[in-house]
């Protein structure tokens, strides 16, 4: 949003432009080839780029035309200057890329790659068909490379959130990267290089006994699916369509925005929310996993009240409110507007507290009100 | 929080005091780890060495319950240093005087007798954050959570005025809000000295507004809070009480006081989404939608407006707690519950409150509003008190320093303090009931510094009986040197480790929020 705003604010006050396909477009100082190109939605392919990470200029998909260079240049990595003239795209940049897909296919064992698509269950994760969507728009299978691959599955991992299918991994290193430069926990690197590149934990623990906090950030941002959500992908059987809404995290006062993932009336899953005001896509282990608590069986599904025998029993809702209305009239008649309290929850949405307050004090003419912050 | 999340990332000197905040507030830490990325210093004050303070520049570790102290000393540097910013002093404060007067007897060698950090370690974090272009304080339940709760927020306030850290960019004093809508509880108007949007109950012009809205006569006094209304429920002069969505047998402190409180009661009502100690002890209990079940508002803790919205049908019967109140209400014969839906509701609340009168249901759509809102097409307020203060000045207040309720003391000699761990929640009513959590932290644990487990006799890996003066528990020992020698830390997630029997020594005179930080105890093996 904000990025979008800026660039408004300089197309209107700089002087400074670049030619992009033909057209002068203006820019702001700082922005790179790619963020112009993406403004003027220009489909540059990415595949190590994540718009909250610096750029890393590895997977090279980006490359474009500048007049002047002799070879394609990194979008995400050269800054624009005045008067460049650039090509997004042309035969000899596609001719580029879907070779550059070719070799990357090749790296990613999992799926059914040559049969043209590599076929990744959304549920694995927020980014996680970016490889495979670029691998139609190629039309590659990675048959043409066919042989060595990097990355080795850790099957021995068995926490129940974050599935590391290292065989699905193209070294982007964004799970590194958003790790390191988003939440700051340094807790998984690589190790080796070339075809014995593997993204690890220090001493190639388990994430449990690494700096982990499980936030899942690396599962979401991961453009293979190589990291998945292994609590969503237990519901990759259950019929329906995924269903996306919009709404904020229960657990701190943070207030981070989520995508509640649901199929059918089930809740299966959980999206960092990248325009969220107060996250811009971060998350933690109770935001990103303790979401399922909603429909445990645990949960009240019927009002209750205490029977003549001393039990809490099944009623119906007419019953319970009745109960509970006689039992606040009866102590006003008895003893007083004084006699009788609420305590709203610090947990439920406003229109709760709000009635809650209400309910005291027009029916009772009493501020005899409190939440549960005081303990 | 005065200032909002995003100005995290922009202070030059953090400090962060009574908040293990990559634990509690994870998604906010990772923007003050942005702004140490960007070269900001960070003070950090707590008694356990928490992950924060792993990341510090400078780890101010004072014993529980002496924070008061430490800020002491520390405005008396600011003082002796020169590093106020007089012209903040003269233009936007007042009681100045008075209060320099009053911290130039506490110096930091007079702190460091009573919260045990190093004088100069204390004059260090005086004259970082004293001389600091952009310092902003953050705090959670570690300064509040004490019998002097309002005296270490106002301690820090102090600092405030006299440096002039506030109403700019990466400034401010920033609590933060450790539940989704609590922030939202108290902006609806549940708390007993206010109406909606914070006016003040006893304000006859406020109460004259509120009897034509309600079409009632309404209260001229202030309520009373909680824990005195548990404290009349056990004398029996309280005799009906409505619980929402709290589990107050288990998450308020003298655990045996509130159970003898609540089946004290003629008539308890609880609307809950899950079974647990307080509907036990219910009367009537009514199903609350769920998180995901409903539409609604939640308010964080940058006072941002944002919307929650429903996905997935109700279990059972479960209805919204609107719905369950209106009903209930209806049936006592009050009117203005005539709502068809959560729409209805917040639109009623954004015209009685003077913060959220610009707002609306649709306004808030995209959460990009920071209350207040005064007017509809206001822009909303990220940074509070920029050019005044609510009511003109800043006042500065005299404070000195009070010893905890309770001390340590050869029966009890062990200080514990309590809190929350990363990966559950407050009584776990939600994480332990989310598949995968118990994988990382199945059962809760003492953490004592590893001398004090050879010293005490205890073993890493044991039980031990820890005990207060109100109660008795067992609980795993581990052994790890976050705890500092002479002070042990569990959380009060879960329900076999019932630690709520030992707090409660004393309360806030103030805002009656009990000294959850800090309760002496004895261990043995066990």
């Amino acid at each position: 949003m904000t990025q979008t705003s800026d660039a408004i604010e300089a197309r209107t006050a700089s002087q400074t432009t670049i030619v992009l396909d033909g057209t002068e477009v203006p820019f702001c100082d700082g922005e790179t080839l790619y963020e112009i190109s993406r403004r003027h939605r220009k489909e540059v392919p990415t595949l190590c780029y994540d718009d909250r990470l610096d750029a890393f200029g590895a997977c090279r998909l980006c490359v474009v035309e500048v007049d002047g260079f002799r070879n394609p240049v990194a979008s995400c990595t050269t800054k624009a200057t005045p008067g460049m003239v650039v090509r997004s795209t042309s035969e000899t940049l596609e001719r580029h890329r879907k070779t550059l897909m070719e070799l990357v296919v090749s790296e990613n064992t999992g799926g059914s790659a040559r049969n043209g698509n590599i076929d990744v269950d959304p549920l694995r994760g927020l980014k996680s068909q970016e490889l495979s969507n670029l691998a139609t728009r190629y039309e590659v299978d990675g048959t043409r490379f066919a042989g060595a691959t990097s990355g080795k599955s850790r099957q021995d991992d068995g926490n129940p959130f974050i599935l590391r299918d290292y065989d699905k991994c193209i070294s982007c290193y964004r799970c590194v990267r958003v790790c390191a430069e988003r939440e700051g926990d340094y807790a998984i690197s690589v190790m080796n290089r070339g075809f014995h590149t593997q993204i690890t934990t220090e001493f190639d623990s388990k994430l449990e006994d690494s700096a982990c906090t499980f936030c899942g950030q690396c599962v979401q941002t991961c453009p293979t699916g190589a990291l998945a959500d292994r609590k969503a992908l237990r519901d990759a059987e259950t019929p329906g369509e995924l269903k996306k809404t919009r709404t904020v995290c229960p657990y701190c006062g943070v207030g981070c925005s989520v995508d509640m993932l649901s199929k059918g009336d089930k809740i299966v899953g959980i999206h960092p929310a990248m325009d969220g005001p107060a996250n811009q896509g971060a998350l933690c282990i109770k935001g990103q996993y303790a979401f399922d608590f909603i429909q445990h069986p645990d949960r009240l599904q019927t009002p209750m009240i205490r029977a003549s025998n001393g039990q809490l029993v099944p009623a119906t809702w007419d019953e319970a409110l009745d109960r509970a209305a006689a039992g606040f009239l009866a102590a006003n008649r008895d003893h007083g507007r004084h006699s009788i309290y609420a305590i709203a929850s610090g947990r439920a949405p406003h229109e709760s507290a709000y009635s809650v307050q209400k309910f005291i004090r027009a029916g009772f003419a009493s501020n005899h009100v409190d939440n549960c912050s005081r303990a | 929080m005065s200032n909002p999340l995003s100005d995290m990332e922009k202070p030059d000197v953090i400090f962060a005091i009574g908040t293990n905040m990559t634990e509690c507030h994870p998604v906010a830490a990772t923007r003050l780890k942005r702004a140490l990325r960007n070269g900001a210093k960070m003070i950090v004050a707590d008694p356990r060495r928490i992950p924060l303070a792993e990341m510090a520049d400078l780890y101010l570790p004072l014993r529980v319950g002496s924070d008061v102290a430490l800020l002491l000393g520390m405005a008396h540097v600011i003082a002796r240093e020169g590093l106020i910013d007089q012209e903040f002093l003269e233009t936007r404060t007042t009681g100045s005087e008075q209060f320099l007067a009053h911290v130039a007897e506490f110096t930091p060698e007079w702190a460091e007798s009573i919260c045990g950090v190093p004088a100069a370690d204390i004059e260090q974090a005086a004259k970082w954050y004293g001389a600091a272009e952009r310092g902003a304080i953050y705090y959670t339940l570690g300064i509040t959570e004490h019998i002097c709760g309002v005296d270490n927020v106002q301690s820090l306030c102090n600092l405030v005025l006299m440096t002039g850290n506030i109403g700019r960019p990466g400034t401010g004093i920033n609590p933060m809000r450790g539940q989704n809508n609590i922030q939202g509880a108290g902006d609806c108007g549940a708390i007993p000295a206010n109406f909606p949007g914070f006016q003040p109950v006893t304000d006859p012009a406020n109460q004259a507004k509120f009897e034509k809205l309600y079409g009632k006569k309404v209260d001229l006094e202030r309520g009373i809070t909680k824990v005195r209304a548990l404290e009349r429920a056990a004398e029996k002069t309280m005799k009906a009480m409505l619980i929402v969505g709290e589990n107050t047998a288990v998450s308020d402190p003298d655990r045996k006081h509130c159970e003898h409180a609540l089946t004290s009661l003629d008539h308890l009502v609880v609307i809950d989404i899950f079974p647990n100690e307080t509907t036990a002890l219910a009367d009537v209990v009514l199903p609350a939608t769920a998180w995901g079940e409903t539409d609604g508002v939640y308010t964080n803790t940058e006072r941002r407006v944002q919307r929650v919205r429903q996905a997935v049908p109700p279990q059972g019967e479960a209805r919204p707690e609107w719905w369950i109140i209106a009903q209930i209400a209806k049936r006592c014969g009050i009117p203005g519950f005539e709502y068809e839906s959560a729409k209805d509701v917040f639109n009623e609340l954004c015209s009685v409150s003077p913060i959220y009168r610009g707002l609306d249901w649709d306004r808030i759509d995209k959460g990009e509003y920071h209350w207040p809102v005064p007017e509809a097409g206001h822009p909303g307020t990220p940074v509070l008190h920029e050019t005044e203060f609510k009511n003109g000045r800043g006042v500065f207040t005299v404070v000195g320093y009070r010893d905890p309720a309770e001390v340590v003391d050869d029966d009890y000699p062990v200080w514990l303090t309590t809190g929350r761990r990363l990966q559950n929640y407050h009584t776990r009513t939600m994480t332990g009931r989310a598949s995968g959590i118990d994988y990382l932290q199945p059962e809760e644990f003492l953490e004592v510094h590893p001398d004090n487990v050879t010293a005490w006799g205890l073993e890493d890996g044991g039980m031990c009986r820890m005990s207060s003066s109100r109660g008795s528990i067992e609980i795993r020992v581990r052994a790890t040197d976050k705890s500092p020698r002479g002070t042990v830390f569990c959380s009060f997630g879960f329900g076999d480790v019932r630690v709520n029997d030992l707090t409660g020594s004393g309360y806030d005179p103030v805002t009656e929020t009990a000294e959850l930080k800090v309760c002496p105890v004895r261990l043995e093996r066990v």
